[in-house]
């Protein structure tokens, strides 16, 4: 019932199907509702890593070697989990440069490179071959299986049928570069971006998914009786129990390991990763679901590979069948049509996807890093001065697919029968772990250079050919086996496959080793022996801070110097994305600069670098670079004025700092001189304010002894009372005279700090008794009560007796004074104990004191009331004096008043620090 | 984007237990013939960290707040 006929058929509907999904995908991303753009797309996407490797060839790898197979599915889960750092950066990187490939991505890092671009798009090329081949082979090989139904049986050997025309895998490789032209270079997009096909990627990876899990359910639960009953049968039987456990051997181990590693890089670095990837990234935050979405599809395609392949080897056993077919061979065995037609189709799924993928990818680096940079050189070609390049560009990737796919087709004929499926990936993917070191290094190290990077290619390439790919040729019969046996021109150091003689490793380990020896050593070794250029010191610095500077769109202009017209940007943009294009490329930018270009503008470096960044995305970093350079008067940047504009942002932070600390401390000492200077000022006009009341002060006594003394004189005839009148005013203006010059001296000694004190253990009650006694005239004469009000004992104080008495005669005179002399005066002492001071009061009952004038009365010369009309009853430095005096004591002095309602001035005085060696009598009699 | 370190740093932790799990010497304790529920010991193993590592993962990746 599968006839040729329908299995055609269903294989067209089925790409036919994929057809559908591409346009509808591509029509709703022109209509700006990307179906794509969801973290389940992406990851089911990345899963193009799954081929017909995973799907035919890991139940072949697990019946020859048990979970061998399981390396390359546990690297990549391991390498997920770093993509939060390496990915998150290449896709960052990339899209900031428009990056397209992984040659552009390299080229572009060292400097914008053409040599380098070509040197990896060779490897790429090279290295993929294989793996293309090895999808052909699946499908030729399942195509010739499946058309047997209901037979059991290998296909013939395909090495015998004639090449190209004769056989079937030409076909089959035309047709498939035939629908990867349809699917993938219909147009050209600067960004390469194919939403289409990554929904139709996606919805091949769900297939291939689901027909390998139906397979090995099939095989687990109803050709066996669940997992247990599979795995228990096959531990009973001796050849196959051996696959269930890992031999001890060391050399398995470092296989597993290399193995690991190889799948690491290559779920990186492989072109059509770096597609899905990260070209085909529509949000960087989609990484986040696919670093465990992706693994756990890897997880479920798994599960059943070991099943299958010891199903089949029990159920085939020695019958003669490949390994790497029992997912479709069991299905035919057990005569399940529809089953085996599922897992074809989930085959063919596998192998379209990887391969239409891949060549996309491959056949944009060859255009824009081998042919492109190539003809742009020949100059007869005139390329600079066609219109519209695009369709050249579209045509060398058509072309470029087409060629990929023979070269696939021609290793499959010449060297595929040599290998298993899996053996002829890995070869794949040693080529591929090559780019490892630029790559990594690349983005984590600045002294990378674009040398270094030439030569660990080349190196790593050059062992890898010769231990691995030339290898292959030789267990063909394309070359003679004398080449592995016994070495090149005969040394025996030179075996391919033992170099050095190196031995007990297996192939891709072997190769794995002395290639990445070479290339690490050469990359690393060539970077530091040679100093990079002035445009890769600029590459590196993008690439290895793209993460630190949020994208590298914003800093690549700073890195270019030139002027360029703005016409002569717009027609070389479009000449290769076309006039259409390019004009609405250029007013894309002016809006979102707010610029407007009119005739001959001149462009800005954002500009030039905005329409490089362009250019690479259709014809890559080099090419771009040489094409931006042709209509570009261009000043080249050395290396140290690079190194300058690098330094410039570091050290223009460092200005900015030390800039800011300097105008904080300016601002600082400023306010200290405006407040030093305000005191000044305020310093000066009291100096002014003093002497010209000290002036004052001083002439009223003397005018007045002045002229009496002129009356005593003009008039030697006055009677005898009235002369002693006359001289008992000059002698009592004399003695105030004086006291107020002995005041003026007194505060200016104290304020001097020159005055003398004579400290020693004072009773603040002594020194009230005495003023009161001193006082107690004053008070008769006054006619006002005075009350004491002391406690029984008070501790001693360390003061100047003197200078106490001083302050106390003044606070009472004071309070005599301004007492009523009608009998009602009353003046109060209070003496008190505080927990670490003397409080002393002096309350009245007079005229008290209005709120504004308790802020002045302790100034110099402020006397309460007007000096100039009443007859000055004091000198007006008395209470200035106290408070001096009070303050060296380290006690203060204060009013509190009422207007009309007497006053109370108080002090305290700290009491004497306790000494330990003389303990006070004192507090003790305080407490009693 | 808002990428706290603190998750990368968990994610980096988590690879490097994968790349001791998966290798010489402790997956050398596992390959014996034992059975669990009648599968090789082996594979269980092997599939079960596995499973593990991407639900920490996902666990590290997912969670919100920090």
């Amino acid at each position: 019932m599968l006839t040729g006929g329908l299995i055609i058929l269903a294989s067209f509907a089925y790409v036919g199907l994929l057809f559908g999904i591409a346009y509808y995908g591509d029509k709703r991303a022109d209509a700006g509702r990307s179906i794509i753009a969801n973290p389940y797309i992406y990851a089911l996407s990345l899963a193009v890593y799954c081929t017909s490797w995973t799907f035919y060839g890991s139940v072949g790898r697990a019946a020859t070697t048990g979970i061998g197979f399981l390396p390359i599915y546990l690297g990549p889960t391991l390498m997920a989990a770093l993509w939060w750092y390496v990915m998150l950066k290449i896709i960052r990187i990339s899209k900031a440069n428009r990056i397209t490939s992984i040659a552009d991505f390299i080229a572009s890092r060292y400097g914008k490179s053409q040599t380098l671009g070509g040197l990896v798009t060779v490897i790429a090329v090279v290295g993929i071959v294989p793996y293309i081949a090895l999808q052909l082979k699946a499908i030729s090989t399942s195509f010739s299986i499946i058309r047997r139904y209901p037979e059991v049986a290998m296909p013939p050997d395909l090495h015998r049928a004639p090449l190209f025309l004769g056989d079937n895998t030409f076909y089959i490789a035309m047709l498939l570069a035939a629908f990867t032209i349809l699917f993938g270079t219909r147009h050209l997009d600067a960004t390469e971006r194919h939403e289409g096909l990554v929904a139709a990627v996606a919805f091949e990876s769900l297939v291939k998914l689901l027909a390998f899990i139906t397979v090995g359910v099939f095989v687990t639960f109803v050709m066996f009786d669940g997992f247990a009953d599979l795995f228990d049968r096959a531990a009973a039987t001796p050849q196959i129990s051996q696959l269930l456990v890992v031999s001890a051997e060391v050399g398995d181990y470092v296989t597993w390991a290399s193995l690991t590693f190889l799948s690491m890089a290559a779920i990186m670095f492989l072109p059509r990763q770096f597609q899905v990837a990260v070209v085909e990234n529509v949000d960087e935050r989609h990484l986040n679901k696919a670093i465990w979405l992706f693994p756990l599809y890897l997880l479920a395609i798994n599960i059943f590979v070991l099943p299958i392949a010891l199903g089949g080897l029990m159920h085939f056993s020695n019958a003669g069948i490949d390994a790497d077919t029992f997912v479709l061979t069991l299905p035919i065995s057990q005569h399940q049509a529809w089953l085996a037609l599922i897992a074809f189709i989930g085959g063919l799924s596998a192998a379209t996807g990887m391969v239409i993928v891949e060549t996309i990818a491959l056949s944009t680096m060859v255009c824009n890093d081998l042919v492109m940079p190539a003809l742009l050189r020949m100059k007869w070609l005139r390329l600079n001065e066609r219109v519209d390049l695009s369709g050249l560009l579209l045509g060398i990737r058509r072309g470029a697919i087409v060629v990929i796919l023979v070269l696939g087709y021609l290793y499959f004929a010449l060297a595929g029968e040599a290998y298993a499926l899996v053996s002829i990936g890995l070869i794949s993917f040693s080529a591929v772990a090559q780019f490892a070191p630029a790559i990594i290094g690349g983005i984590y190290w600045k002294g990378a250079t674009r040398l270094g990077a030439v030569c660990g290619l080349a190196a790593g390439f050059a062992v890898w050919t010769y231990t691995l790919l030339l290898p292959s040729f030789a267990k063909s019969g394309w070359l003679p086996m004398s080449f592995l046996t016994q070495g090149i021109f005969g040394i025996d150091l030179l075996r391919p496959q033992q170099l050095f003689g190196l031995t007990g490793f297996a192939d891709t380990t072997h190769c794995l080793f002395w290639s990445m020896l070479a290339n690490i050593g050469c990359y690393i070794g060539v970077s530091l022996l040679w100093r990079p250029g002035a445009t890769e010191h600029s590459q590196a610095t993008l690439f290895v801070d793209a993460l630190k500077y949020g994208g590298a769109a914003t800093t690549g202009s700073k890195f270019w110097r030139g002027s360029a017209s703005v016409d002569d940007l717009r027609g070389l943009l479009g000449r290769f994305l076309g006039p259409e294009r390019a004009r609405e490329a250029l007013s894309a930018y002016a809006r979102s600069h707010g610029v407007e270009f009119k005739q001959d503008a001149t462009a800005d470096p954002g500009l030039v670098h905005y329409a490089e960044s362009l250019l690479t995305g259709t014809i890559g970093s080099a090419s771009a670079r040489i094409m931006i350079a042709s209509v570009v008067d261009e000043e080249p940047l050395d290396i140290d004025e690079v190194m300058h504009i690098i330094d410039e942002a570091s050290q223009v932070l460092a200005y900015s700092r030390q800039l800011e600390q300097k105008s904080r401390e300016l601002e600082s000492a400023t306010n200290e001189l405006r407040n030093a200077n305000q005191r000044l000022q305020e310093l000066d006009r009291l100096k002014d304010d003093f002497i010209s009341t000290v002036t004052h002060e001083l002439r009223t006594p003397l005018t007045s002894i002045r002229a009496f003394s002129e009356i005593l004189n003009d008039n030697p005839d006055l009677d005898g009372a009235q002369r002693s009148r006359f001289l008992g005013i000059v002698i009592k203006e004399s003695e105030r005279l004086t006291r107020l010059i002995n005041q003026v001296l007194d505060l200016a000694k104290i304020e001097s700090g020159n005055a003398e004190w004579h400290t020693g253990e004072i009773d603040m009650r002594e020194v009230i008794e005495d003023a009161v006694t001193a006082t107690s005239q004053l008070f008769k004469e006054n006619n006002v009560q005075l009350e004491l009000k002391l406690p029984d004992s008070v501790p001693v104080i360390a003061a100047d007796r003197d200078r106490l008495m001083q302050v106390m005669l003044n606070l009472l005179s004071n309070a005599a004074k301004f007492c009523t002399g009608d009998g009602r005066g009353r003046v109060t002492i209070t003496l008190a104990s505080l927990r670490d001071a003397l409080q002393v009061d002096v309350q009245d009952n007079g005229i008290g004191i209005s709120e504004a004038d308790q802020k002045v009365i302790f100034e110099k010369f402020r006397q309460v009331g007007d000096t100039l009309t009443a007859k000055p009853q004091g000198t007006g430095l008395g209470l200035p004096i106290c408070r001096q005096i009070i303050g060296h004591f380290g006690g203060r002095l204060w009013v509190s008043s009422r207007l009309g309602a007497g006053a109370t001035f108080s002090f305290t005085i700290p009491l004497a620090q306790p000494r330990a060696e003389r303990p006070e009598a004192a507090p003790a009699a305080r407490t009693a | 984007m808002i990428r706290p370190s603190v998750k990368g740093q968990r994610l980096v932790a988590l690879f490097l237990l994968g790349c001791l799990l998966f290798n010489y010497p402790l997956l050398n304790l596992f390959t014996n013939s034992g059975v669990v529920f009648g599968i090789p010991l082996l594979y269980v193993y092997v599939f079960g960290v596995w499973a593990a590592l991407i639900g920490l993962m996902a666990l590290v990746v997912q969670k919100r707040g920090d």
